[in-house]
């Protein structure tokens, strides 16, 4: 039995009655009088100069209020998580499809949409560069003259000497691995509010928004405003996957630039179609896996050289490609390694963040590459990975020691490979020489993750309690609900340390005017972060009120405790006060029942140089196995079940944790079998759910989720993180066990048909994109 | 500004939820335009405007249809049923307790259709199996949830129904 009240237990989700009844407001839900809607004109070719631009006819056309072009930004022309490179409206040149030229905004979504037809602009088709090798080689054209080579960011990595790694090896291998581009594909598509504010100059925007601070930054500097002149407010977020952020910023800026030149609130949302080509993705990684290991399996040497396709702004990508960098060799002790991760500018959709944050590519190359390894061997892919695995103590390929944390890999690993019985069907099912009909395989993959921003960058997070004069409570924090069940956790945290009951909490929606700047809800770090700084919130509170219990009961400060909405002396819980009459004699005493809570991560280090240091001060593991059926005839992949074994920490609430991994899985065999945005010279195929295909019911496996629990030191109650680790294993689990069953090696995603049976992909065939054919 | 013109309206008469209405609409408007912007209902959700996610799912004559796809004339005399007439007892309905019981929902953008099209399944086979839930939710897309606990809460729905008849 759990030894808390409220952590730790499977409450119901805060927000589920809303959501069931279909009152949960989401951005398009929200009408105000004399709102308009705009429609943005996207470009006609992903790399051309804009000759004219010509706007009159469809300001002149009835029922069109504005419309709104770069000429009316009077603050930053382009935004950028890192660089300023994205412009809101391009004015003299496109760069991919998704680029924005104009919006119109009218009485009615129709009338917006039919006078875009009438704006007329002249382009200049300029020369495009669409694959990633291409774009690094010699005499490459050049898309932006401040990076040569079409370098958005280099990050090198130097651990031992691999010359004299692969010397000593007794068996070398060398691999390329590549991954496609991936659509977040939230059910809810981008929509935002803009609302012309009471006070001068302010503007209020309500939003599908993954981060309200991010966003309000950049709409301020894209209307030169300082940040306080910008209020954001999130709306119900109907699924976000790293996917709502920069490209809703563009969203919140047009619409408060259209809200401000109209005083009128101004709607935009997009269809499907809009969000499948303007909206960023995850990156394609072209990887060069070289690795080297001694007869009897010990991993000795490692190069690896990585190109993530960009597309043509900077967004998260170098963040994106750091955690690559960190984590590209895998939960394995390698002595000498040399990586260098390369992000690269091109014409096809831009990439960012989007859940796994550059770890499910290589995650995908590694865990291929150990079961090629081992076969090379003539090993078993259990023994041989438990051979190198991390253990405590072990040293990372950045130099790190893993002491400070329960280093759990051998555990999740053995947890989830008897679960399914793994060593018998695995040799049971490589025995199967048949290649016709169908027949079965296993596979597993493994990985270690850090937690958090790491070195990546500022890391803190604030929340504030308040109780009110009758006990009830409201929570703010500064990290958001994306519909991952925040609200739900960060108000258990909170009645556990106050000792008030759950239903006592009301979580208030995100809002950047009450709460500061606690960065992004990305990187998993909101249980860790967030978590943290409403327990020091509650805490502070907690403090105010049992010095009030204590006088109630007349008993010492030190001696009250707090649970389940009653107030008691520790050693006599009959001697109680109800929470509620704390509050009550609290105000009535004139007490500050408030608090703000901060919390900022310990400290970390990275040389960019070499690539050594602390880059995450805590990680989890974990380790998905796989049982699928292939049919020989067809190359279909049938996923049939799925074991997830995660170390979370805790679980302060194990029907969350449980959801994100089966939503997590699921993902990841989407990106395993079905999903790929098809770009065809930079122009997307596939814009809508009918050839985008994400899992539907019928498609999903059995899924057994493994919870494992080793109390980290940082996090609150011992907790970690639990979104993206489920997302990042299960597509290699998959490829090894398609290999495991019918013996071929695939290492290009996704294992559609073609790519099974005949090796590759006749749709990728067509259009330029490249490392098809590696 | 000039004005909009006025375009080719008309008036149809249906029942929403139990309530008689009566709306004007335009040659072009959808069904779940009218529910959602006319009728201010706005529980049901537009993912994919093509009939691919069921975010729109509604019941038309007690049958699940994608509101994105039926042309607002077409409802006419129907009897319409969206997720906001779920609850109209003023307590929650079985499918939508157990939904928040399963932690059948994480954004709960699809949930509105999830249960309208897990209510038309319940009407017609109060004891379905696993498969047919499976089947039955195979034209709602969910994100989220790997459709695991959604499965689950239905399944518990119908043996509470069940039991409460
Ligand atoms: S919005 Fe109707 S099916 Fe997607
Ligand atoms: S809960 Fe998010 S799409 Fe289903």
């Amino acid at each position: 039995m759990s030894s808390f009240t409220v952590v730790n237990h499977p409450i119901s989700r805060i927000d589920a009655t809303t959501k069931v009844t279909g009152r949960a407001e989401f951005a398009d839900d929200l009408a105000f009088d004399r709102m308009l809607y705009g429609q943005v004109l996207r470009a006609k070719y992903p790399h051309a100069k804009i000759l004219e631009l010509d706007t009159r006819k469809a300001e002149e056309a009835p029922g069109v209020a504005a419309v709104i072009t770069y000429a009316d930004i009077s603050g930053a022309q382009a935004i950028g998580p890192v660089r300023p490179d994205m412009p809101i409206f391009v004015s003299t040149r496109t760069m991919y499809l998704g680029d924005a030229i104009a919006m119109v905004v009218a009485e009615t979504p129709e009338i917006a949409n039919r006078a875009l037809d009438l704006i007329r602009v002249e382009y200049e088709e300029l020369p495009t560069i669409f694959d990633v090798e291409e774009a690094v080689s010699e005499g490459a054209l050049q898309l932006h003259k401040d990076y040569p080579g079409n370098i958005v960011n280099h990050y090198p990595l130097r651990k031992g000497n691999v010359e004299e790694g692969f010397k000593a090896s007794d068996v070398i291998l060398e691999r390329t691995y590549t991954t496609q581009l991936i659509e977040h594909a939230y059910i809810e598509p981008e929509a935002a509010v803009a609302v012309p504010g009471s006070v001068d100059g302010n503007v209020t925007i309500y939003g599908s928004i993954q981060n309200p601070f991010t966003a309000r930054r950049h709409v301020a500097q894209v209307l030169g405003v300082s940040l306080n002149r910008v209020r954001i407010i999130q709306c119900a977020m109907g699924g976000s996957f790293g996917g709502k952020d920069d490209v809703v910023s563009a969203v919140c800026a047009r619409a408060a630039v259209a809200a401000l030149k109209t005083g009128r609130p101004v709607k935009v949302v997009y269809t499907r179609e809009e969000s499948l080509i303007e909206s960023y993705k995850r990156h394609p990684y072209v990887m060069k896996y070289k690795v080297g290991a001694t007869r009897d399996g010990r991993l000795l040497a490692m190069e690896i050289y990585i190109l993530a396709d960009a597309g043509p702004y900077s967004s998260m990508t170098p963040f994106v490609t750091w955690r690559s960098v960190v984590q590209a060799t895998g939960p394995y002790e390698v002595p000498n390694v040399k990586t260098d991760v390369y992000g690269v500018y091109t014409n096809n959709t831009y990439t960012g963040a989007m859940r796994g944050f550059g770890s499910p590519q290589i995650i995908f190359a590694q865990e291929s590459l150990m079961d090629e390894l081992a076969k090379e061997l003539g090993m078993d892919p259990l023994e041989f990975r438990l051979k190198n695995a991390f253990k405590q103590g072990s040293v990372t390929a950045s130099g790190q020691v893993l002491d400070e944390h329960t280093v759990s890999l051998m555990n999740v690993i053995k947890k989830a490979t008897e679960a399914i019985g793994y060593s018998e069907k695995q040799r049971a099912y490589a025995k199967n020489k048949t290649a016709r009909g169908k027949v079965r395989g296993v596979g597993f993959a493994a990985s270690y993750r850090g937690v958090s921003l790491g070195a990546e960058g500022v890391d803190a997070a604030g929340a504030l309690v308040s109780v009110q004069p009758d006990g009830s409570v409201y929570l703010h924090s500064g990290l958001a609900e994306n519909g991952q069940g925040l609200k739900t956790i960060f108000s258990q945290i909170a009645a556990e340390e106050l000792g008030c009951r759950f239903e006592d909490i009301v979580f208030m929606d995100t809002d950047t005017s009450v709460i500061p700047d606690s960065g992004a809800t990305v990187a998993s770090r909101s249980t860790t972060m967030g978590g943290s700084a409403v327990r020091d919130a509650a805490k502070k509170v907690r403090e105010v009120l049992f010095g009030v219990a204590a006088e109630l009961l007349n008993a010492p400060h030190e001696e009250i405790t707090a649970a389940g909405g009653k107030m008691y002396v520790n050693e006599d819980p009959a001697r109680c006060v109800d929470f509620r009459d704390v509050a009550r004699a609290a105000y009535g005493k004139g007490q500050l029942m408030a608090a703000l809570g901060w919390y900022q991560a310990p400290k970390v280090s990275w040389d960019e140089k070499t690539g050594q240091g602390k880059a995450y001060f805590t990680y989890v593991y974990g380790c998905q196995v796989a049982e699928v059926e292939v049919d020989c005839d067809t190359g279909q992949v049938k996923v049939l079940k799925v074991v997830a074994a995660h170390d979370v920490g805790r679980a302060i609430n194990p029907a969350t944790v449980e959801g994100q991994i089966y939503g997590g899985v699921t993902m990841g065999m989407g990106y395993g079998i079905l999903e790929e945005v098809e770009l065809q010279d930079g122009v997307t195929k596939t814009r809508n759910f009918d050839e985008y295909l994400i899992p539907t019911s019928m498609d999903v496996p059995e899924i057994v989720p493994i919870i494992v629990e080793n109390p980290d030191s940082y996090g609150p109650y011992g907790a970690k993180t639990i979104g993206e680790p489920t997302c990042e294993l299960l597509a290699p689990a998959i490829a090894n066990a398609v290999y495991n069953a019918c013996g071929k090696r695939i290492r290009r995603l996704p294992l559609d048909l073609e790519r099974v049976l005949l090796g590759y992909s006749l749709r990728a065939a067509r259009g330029k994109r490249g490392s098809e054919q590696a | 500004m000039k004005k909009a013109e006025p375009k080719h309206k008309r008036l149809i008469s249906f029942t929403v939820n139990g309530d008689d209405i009566e709306v004007e609409i335009s040659a072009s408007d959808r069904l779940i335009d009218v529910l959602r912007n006319k009728l201010r209902l706005t529980g049901t959700k537009e993912g994919c405007g093509i009939g691919e996610c069921g975010a729109c799912t509604v019941l038309m004559d007690g049958a699940p249809v994608n509101s994105c796809l039926v042309p607002a004339f077409q409802a006419e005399g129907s009897v319409i049923e969206t997720v906001e007439g779920l609850d109209a007892s003023g307590k929650l309905h079985p499918l939508q307790e157990a939904f928040v019981e399963h932690t059948a929902i994480q954004c709960g953008y699809c949930t509105p259709g999830m249960l309208m099209s897990a209510l038309a399944l319940l009407r017609e086979h109060p004891e379905p199996t696993r498969e047919e839930i499976t089947r039955a939710i195979s034209g709602n897309l969910c994100r989220c949830t790997g459709y695991h606990q959604i499965i689950a809460a239905i399944e518990d729905a119908s043996a509470k129904m069940k039991t409460t008849e």
